[in-house]
């Protein structure tokens, strides 16, 4: 339980691709005993065309964000990429305060579960092997978890929550906080590299036996699954707000 | 070519690439053991930045005060604002000396001013004595990597290059045979050479000395048997203090492949007895990076390579896919300084992942650097037009709520309505080796509408 209203910030991508992934969010927030909202006239967080080097081009779509979220007590977003683009980038030159107040109050989901909701159990089950595929804006950018640069105490905050489902069983990885080649616009501008930093990313999983590659990021897994389907390989992906959540495979 | 197509050519061997890449990440996966046993790893790379922001705040007195230190040392001290005039002023000082046999040791700097191709040029004979460095020299091929030049090489190719230079057995790929090969050859350079030119790891202002970090020797043996030592150095690589130096030989050759320190440490305060010593000290664009605020933490590299290892791309793409002197992340931000048109693709070389700035030593904020010249590159109108174009509609549709809605739609729509061949054309970068997710039958707005409001 949490005092104050909730702001659903939902992808372009998931809204367009993967409505289950924000359903699927919006149901664990209401279960938590959340007050979620979810702005109806949202977009975009602006990161193709930002990350593009067209920052100069994003006003309109931050002054959009800002009109929409403003009000909020809590921002939360299934994604660690796009949470941490508002947290970084997000500007007004209309209203700067409100911008302000917007940004500190994003939050990426795992994030908003583990420091702000502060929860210890789920009720949830989940009797699979899974890979946890740790996106990196989330991993680096919003600090979800040690990346292996760096000499800190190890620890991920979604694993944590994972190790909270029933019958879930997280298998080792080789590489554990190496980037899936997704990368947004890079994914097409240097396509060859992208689906190889994919199809080695998707063979570790496979590698310890993973049934279903879970993270932060739908984006990320986005591109690893056209990989897996194009491929035929035997693995599957979920976002992380759906195993928290209750989903079958 | 740009490095997309680059690379895309580097991938067409995937074995290689994936001996590259695993090769690579043994070198990281060194350097993350040995960087583990020093609990204190993350205060040090605080204290090098913090050291190094200090050198940049103030980098024109600590120049003057080495030059003024160095010169009561005994040493000559010249100033090169460019890569041709450094060239000119090793020149003079071979020509001083009728010199014409040069040895060369450990200097990224000295290929940054193509100083091999102009001294060939006119007639000398420029050994680079590094092993790695002369097996690329061999190959007539720049360093794919700063600290490991010739890490794009199998020994195979390597064996096949010193059986076409030095003679050695055809077929045999022992390393220990055709590095004792190696080693002989070097021998005899080092005894006869005039002149030894060396780089410059670190120059101490406080004390006009400098200090250059080698494994295999070879710039001692240089400078020790040679009559004139040249050392070239970048206006960059000085800190303040003679105790500041620590900070640094603890985190660079960890950072670099994992061992506690170089081989060799080598101090340089003075010329000995008869022996005539220069420093040349190179600006070649470090003044002008110097000067854009946002991309002045470059210039605290201590050139590692870390940033290389730890890199997704760089260990799929290869060092030549950057085309510029220094590859991988690093190079992709101080070499737009340099010539932003020709290196224009670099900035877009990654997927901003970070992992460069978290492995870096001295904590250079390199993926947000490389965000900030894409900047640059869209506001100075160099990137291609289609993409320009398409990122102006992008804008227009993401800031209306009804545009993005009935494009969502539509979008949606095509993909459940026209057939995987159409999709999947060769326009569809996308779809070439990955499906497009199966459109849902309604967005998540639509979803929302009907079940919450």
């Amino acid at each position: 339980m949490v005092e104050g209203k909730v702001g659903l910030f939902i992808p372009c991508y998931i809204d367009q691709f993967y409505p289950q992934v924000g359903i699927a969010t919006l149901e664990l927030l209401e279960k938590l005993g959340c007050d979620v909202h979810y702005p109806a006239n949202q977009t975009c967080c602006g990161q193709p065309t930002d990350n593009s080097g067209y920052a100069k081009e994003n006003a309109a779509i931050d002054e959009l964000f800002v009109d929409n979220f403003s009000g909020y007590d809590y921002i939360v977003c299934p994604s660690g990429s796009c949470s941490l683009h508002i947290k970084d980038h997000l500007h007004s030159a209309q209203h700067p305060e409100q911008a302000t107040t917007v940004r500190q109050r994003t939050y990426e989901l795992v994030e908003f579960l583990t420091d702000v909701l502060k929860i210890k159990n789920l009720e949830t089950s989940f009797p699979h092997k899974v890979g946890y595929h740790a996106s990196c804006h989330g991993l680096r950018g919003l600090r979800l978890g040690s990346s292996t640069e760096r000499n800190v105490a190890p620890f991920s905050k979604s694993e944590d929550l994972l190790k909270m489902v029933k019958n879930i069983e997280l298998v080792n990885l080789d590489m554990t906080t190496e980037c899936c080649g997704f990368g947004g616009t890079f994914a097409v501008l240097e396509e060859a590299l992208s689906v190889k930093m994919g199809k080695d990313r998707v063979a570790d999983h496979l590698r310890h036996e993973a049934e279903v590659i879970t993270g932060n990021d739908m984006s990320c897994l986005m591109h690893m699954e056209g990989i897996i389907n194009r491929n035929g390989l035997p693995i599957k992906v979920k976002h992380i707000a759906e195993i928290l959540n209750g989903t079958a495979l | 070519m740009s490095h997309a197509e680059k690379t895309a050519e580097f991938l067409k061997d995937e074995a290689k690439t994936n001996w590259h890449n695993e090769t690579l990440w043994w070198v990281r996966s060194k350097r993350d053991l040995s960087s583990k046993l020093i609990p204190e790893w993350e205060e040090l790379r605080e204290l090098a930045s913090s050291v190094k922001n200090n050198v940049m705040s103030q980098l024109d007195v600590y120049l003057e005060q080495f030059e003024q230190n160095a010169l009561a040392n005994g040493i000559n001290v010249h100033w090169a604002e460019t890569g041709e005039e450094h060239n000119q002023i090793v020149q003079s000082i071979l020509d001083k000396h009728n010199a014409q046999r040069i040895v060369k040791s450990k200097s990224i700097l000295t290929e940054e001013c193509h100083l091999n191709e102009h001294l060939e040029k006119t007639g000398f004979e420029v050994v680079d004595t590094d092993l790695g460095e002369r097996i690329v020299q061999f190959a007539k091929q720049p360093p794919s990597h700063i600290v490991l030049p010739a890490i794009h090489m199998k020994k195979e190719e390597i064996s096949e290059l010193f059986h076409e230079h030095l003679h050695t057995e055809e077929g045999n790929n022992d390393p220990q045979y055709l590095t004792e090969a190696a080693r002989n050859h070097l021998r005899e350079k080092f005894l006869k050479a005039d002149i030894a030119i060396t780089g410059v790891n670190f120059g101490i202002a406080e004390t006009g000395g400098f200090v250059v970090c080698t494994n295999e020797g070879n710039a001692d043996m240089g400078v020790h048997l040679a009559p004139v030592h040249i050392a070239c150095m970048g206006i960059e690589k000085l800190i303040p203090r003679f105790q500041d130096l620590g900070i640094f030989t603890r985190l660079l050759a960890r950072s670099a492949t994992g061992q506690p320190i170089t081989n060799y440490t080598s101090h340089f305060h003075k010329p000995r007895e008869g022996q005539e010593m220069h420093i040349i000290l190179v600006d070649n664009g470090r003044a002008k990076q110097l000067g854009r605020e946002q991309f002045r933490d470059s210039l605290k590299c201590i050139r590692c390579g870390a940033c290389m290892n730890t890199c997704p791309i760089y260990r799929r793409s290869g060092g030549y896919s950057y085309g510029s002197t220094v590859p991988g992340p690093i190079g992709s931000i101080l070499s737009p300084g340099f010539d932003l048109k020709k290196h224009k693709s670099l900035p877009f070389a990654s997927t901003l992942c970070g992992s460069c700035s978290d492995v870096c030593p001295v904590k250079i904020n390199i993926h947000e650097q490389l965000y900030e010249w894409r900047q640059v590159i869209a506001r100075e109108g160099l990137d291609d037009l289609p993409k320009r174009f398409s990122m102006k509609i992008a804008g227009q549709v993401l800031a209306s709520p009804k545009l993005y809605f009935t494009m969502g739609k539509m979008a949606r729509f095509s993909l459940k309505t026209l057939p995987k061949a159409l999709i999947n054309n060769p326009l569809n970068a996308w779809g070439k080796q990955r499906d497009l997710p199966e459109p849902p039958k309604e967005s998540f707005k639509e979803w929302y509408k009907k079940n919450r409001s």
